[in-house]
């Protein structure tokens, strides 16, 4: 066990050794005419640095100046510090901008995720048991409709019908205009009530995957022989669903369920976007269409370091879980 | 037995053989279908995935029968005519001084500034620019400028005239009108048909002699024609003439300027000026203080029009009014009239052409038109040609990739396998909407042609999303390459590719195009947002991504749902159809799931 946990650590830091490298590869065929288009734009801006201190910082960090492997290593060593540069649209360092917005993405990822979870796996159970009937049936429709459903345009339904047409909820933002000068439980009303309509936008595009995950691992579980067994022996039907059935189930669901919190953490790019959401996701978006370079390397190493961590997770935890993985 | 053979038996026995000899186990009584049949009941059966092909088939009809029978072109732009209240003149009151110059002579913007302040503070002589100039008041508000040029100081010293001459050339006969003027006291005094200005210093005389320049005046002069401009001769004989007859209170008056006989006519603060010939007369300018003007370059008012606009505005004007002004052809012509402060303006109703934005639907535009003018109907059948295209090319693209690389990692194992499998991973990490976000705000600085940039869009998102099916078919292949008939090929001797890509890959298919229909889905739903964020399919070039992108734009949002509500529900509708039949496909491909 504990062996194959140091072989899937070293793979994983192997893989997002090469990410880093394709993505800084990527970075390095930036024709220089924009990276240098970009840098006089934002010399230009009041109390930016000037032209040359952004190129001599960028030349720095990515030895854009010597070859691309030796500034790859040269950039890697940089990194493993902890040090990622200025960003260029926010002028601070990348690092000090991720911390003051990583939370706000973390809360909303993080009560979505556990809203998804709590209806997902019910309904997902609720569907298998009943398959075929008009339950299953409506279950897979809203879920597929789900995945099928463009976020952009759900989050301008939903602003149209809860912001413009009930006004109950506004358009943009993490905070109300007068967000300074309300009581701390004011402020977390505030907080909260802007956070209702991406909530909900995560939830319902993000709920159907999560649920017919659960649906199609709950009939392959009611469909295998220990649950006939269960069933012959005489148990009542609740039995043998609640206890044999749906622990069973739980097996692939944990693993699926580990394997998404690094992911919390990602930030919803397009979802925080369109409701002005000060998260990491809206940060980074702004970021990468205003050409900032040092934001946007950070965004995509963190990323795929998220990724990996989250299957390094799922991995781990399938092992843990399930004693019949850990013999092979 | 093959196919045909076992209908012709069941052709047989339906021609009244008798068939009472038949087991129940007999091949003739159980219909064989062939696996691809089996998949198509099961798949017909299905509800939703009946649903879903009806909704790709009519997205289909849709954008390609569609955009082939409508009559617009994608990048129409419909216009229309709008009757549009726009200003056409402004009236006001003069109440700056125009200068009308002699022939041939200038006088800058400067020193006209510097004669403003002279007048104002009642001085006859002042300087700009080193040049002198002198000023003679005919009357209220109407002066002379002149060039002014000294000639000679005369100082007297006990009771002795002494002069002394600037100017050579002037004869001694100057010297006695000089003088003369001196004695008598005169402040000016004219000499060989020139004025001279005659200024006491504090010991002495300065002469000067002076050179008309401009005449000032408050007046405006409209004539009857563009062509005619106002000289100065005509001015000062005329604004003279004027202004003697509104001192007398005498109706009009003859006068002559450069040979030609006018005839003016005045009434309170204006003036007409008629020319005479032979007796007849005909207007030929008009004398006030408003100013009219049109607000177009090119458009010139007439007399007539400035006329009744003048007797308007005597009148007093209050609110808006309506005018109706007949033209030189005798047609009736619709005018407003409304005091804005000091000014006047006139505004006509005029037929603009302009860009049919937002249209409402009706019978030419069923949908509407949208922000640029355009078809949204049109669009949206064009964009679903796009968004197909894109979906098609890429999972194309994508899945190519996924069997090569998938299918050489399952047959091989070991170390290729590895390899590929770390490839995989590396690129399954790899995030791809924050890369093609990237790259799309990169092209949109370079200015990448929307075409290209269609093509950049395709090739990263297939390049980006190879991983999932190479995984897909080398599980597979994994599993498919344990079993007999791998053996079997190996035994018969066949090549590798032909092992691969013969006889493992057809194994796959079936999950190969339920993970292709899937993915189609999913590229056509991440083009939508690229597009949505302006970094995908760009203008001219339809997508249903880029038609909803008008709501970023909160008017839009609230007021014409007709522009992006319609977008919004074929790219549902589409995506959900390709889930659809993709969830359909596995359930009939894979009858364990189900049964």
């Amino acid at each position: 066990m504990r062996n194959y946990i140091i072989k899937r650590l070293f793979l994983s830091v192997l893989i997002l050794f090469f990410v880093a490298f394709i993505i800084y590869a990527i970075m390095r065929s930036i024709p220089t005419s924009y990276v240098e288009a970009i840098a006089r734009e934002r010399a230009n801006l009041p109390g930016s640095k000037s032209y040359t201190e952004w190129i001599q910082q960028l030349n720095q960090i990515y030895g854009l100046d010597s070859g691309i492997i030796k500034g790859f290593f040269g950039w890697i060593g940089t990194v493993v510090q902890g040090d990622f540069g200025d960003s260029w649209v926010y002028n601070v360092p990348v690092v000090e901008k991720f911390r003051e917005t990583i939370w706000y993405s973390f809360a909303l990822g993080s009560i979505s995720f556990i809203i998804q979870v709590s209806i997902a796996v019910p309904l997902g159970i609720l569907a298998a048991r009943k398959q075929y009937s008009k339950t299953d049936y409506a279950v897979t429709v809203v879920a597929l409709v789900g995945i099928s459903l463009p976020i952009f345009f759900f989050a301008t339904i939903l602003k149209l019908v809860f912001s413009i047409n009930l006004g109950w909820f506004e358009l943009y933002g993490t905070v109300g205009r007068f967000y300074e000068q309300l009581d701390g439980w004011g402020k977390f009303l505030d907080l909260a009530k802007h956070y209702v309509m991406p909530i909900a936008t995560i939830v319902i595009v993000g709920i159907g995957g999560l649920m017919r995950y659960t649906r199609t691992n709950m009939l392959e579980v009611l469909n295998s022989d220990y649950i006939r067994t269960a069933r012959a022996k005489g148990l009542t039907e609740r039995r043998v669903i609640n206890y044999h059935g749906f622990r069973n189930t739980l097996i692939p669901i944990v693993t699926i369920i580990g394997g998404s919190i690094p992911g919390l953490f990602a930030g919803a790019l397009i979802t925080e976007t369109l409701f002005g959401i000060t998260g990491i996701g809206k940060t980074a978006y702004d970021a990468m269409v205003g050409g900032d370079i040092p934001f946007s390397m950070f965004y995509l190493l963190f990323l795929a370091a998220l990724t990996l961590l989250g299957t390094l997770i799922a991995d781990i935890l399938y092992a843990v879980v399930d004693p019949r993985v850990r013999v092979n | 037995m093959n196919r045909k053979n076992k209908n012709n038996i069941h052709m047989e026995d339906r021609q009244g053989k008798p068939v009472d000899s038949m087991a129940l186990d007999d091949e003739k009584r159980i219909k064989i279908l062939s696996p691809g049949l089996l998949v198509f009941k099961r798949f017909i059966r299905n509800k939703l995935a009946i649903t879903g092909a009806i909704f790709i088939l009519a997205m289909f009809i849709f954008s390609y029968f569609g955009g082939w029978l409508m009559p617009y072109r994608e990048d129409e732009v419909f216009t229309k005519y709008v009757d549009m209240s726009k200003v056409y003149a402004a009236v006001s009151e003069n109440t700056e001084y125009k200068f009308i110059t002699t022939d041939n002579t200038e006088f800058p913007m400067i020193a006209r500034s510097q004669f403003v302040l002279a007048s104002n503070n009642d001085r006859n002589l002042f300087e700009s620019q080193g040049v002198s100039y002198s000023i003679e008041k005919l009357a209220d508000e109407l002066f002379v400028v002149f060039n002014t040029r000294e000639v000679a100081v005369v100082s007297i010293i006990l009771g002795n005239t002494n002069v002394a001459l600037s100017d050579p050339s002037m004869g001694p006969s100057f010297i006695e009108r000089l003088e003369e003027a001196v004695d008598a006291g005169e402040e000016t005094f004219t000499y060989n048909d020139k004025k001279y200005l005659l200024v006491q210093g504090k010991k002495n005389y300065l002469a000067y002699e002076l050179e008309p320049l401009a005449l000032a005046t408050l007046n405006r002069y409209d004539f009857i024609s563009a062509d005619i401009s106002v000289s100065y001769d005509f001015a000062f004989a005329m604004e003279l003439a004027m202004h003697e007859l509104m001192e007398t209170g005498e109706k009009s008056r003859l006068i002559t300027v450069g040979g030609v006989e006018y005839e003016m006519e005045v009434e309170e603060e204006k003036a007409s000026i008629y020319l005479r010939n032979n007796g007849d007369r005909t207007l030929y300018a008009n004398i006030s203080r408003y100013l009219v003007e049109s607000i177009y370059q090119d458009v010139f008012i007439s007399i007539d029009f400035k006329d009744q606009v003048k007797a308007m505005m005597s009148e007093g004007v209050e609110g808006v009014q309506d005018f109706v002004y007949v033209n030189i052809d005798g047609e009736e012509e619709e005018y407003t009239i409304e005091r804005n402060n000091t000014e006047w303006v006139i505004r006509w109703i005029e037929d603009t052409l302009v860009i049919k934005a937002y249209d409402p639907p009706s019978k030419e535009h069923i949908m509407g038109t949208d922000g640029n003018g355009m078809d949204i109907l049109t669009r949206l059948m064009y964009g679903g040609r796009i968004s197909l295209m894109i979906g098609f090319i890429v999972v194309v693209i994508e899945t190519m990739i996924g069997i090569i690389l998938g299918g050489i990692a399952g047959y091989f194992g070991k170390w290729v396998d590895n390899l590929i499998m770390r490839i995989v991973d590396t690129f399954n990490s790899i995030p791809s909407l924050p890369i093609i976000i990237i790259i799309g705000a990169m092209m949109d600085a370079q200015r990448v042609d929307p075409k290209i940039r269609m093509i950049y869009l395709m090739f990263i998102l297939a390049f980006l999303g190879w991983p999932g099916i190479a995984r897909m078919v080398r599980g597979q292949i994994l599993s498919l390459r344990e079993q007999e008939f791998m053996i079997a090929t190996e035994a018969t001797g066949l090549s590798v590719s032909k092992r691969i890509f013969k006889h493992l890959v057809p194994n796959v298919i079936p999950q190969l195009i339920v993970i292709s229909t899937l993915s189609l889905g999913g590229v056509i739903l991440t083009e939508s947002v690229l597009s949505f964020l302006g970094l995908g399919v760009k203008f001219p070039f339809a997508s249903w991504g880029n038609i909803i992108n008008a709501v970023s734009n909160v008017h839009v949002m609230t007021n014409y749902l007709f522009v992006w509500i319609p977008a919004g529900f074929c790219i549902l509708i589409t995506v959900l159809g390709f889930n659809f039949i993709g969830d359909g496909l596995r359930d009939a491909f894979d009858p364990k799931m189900k049964r």
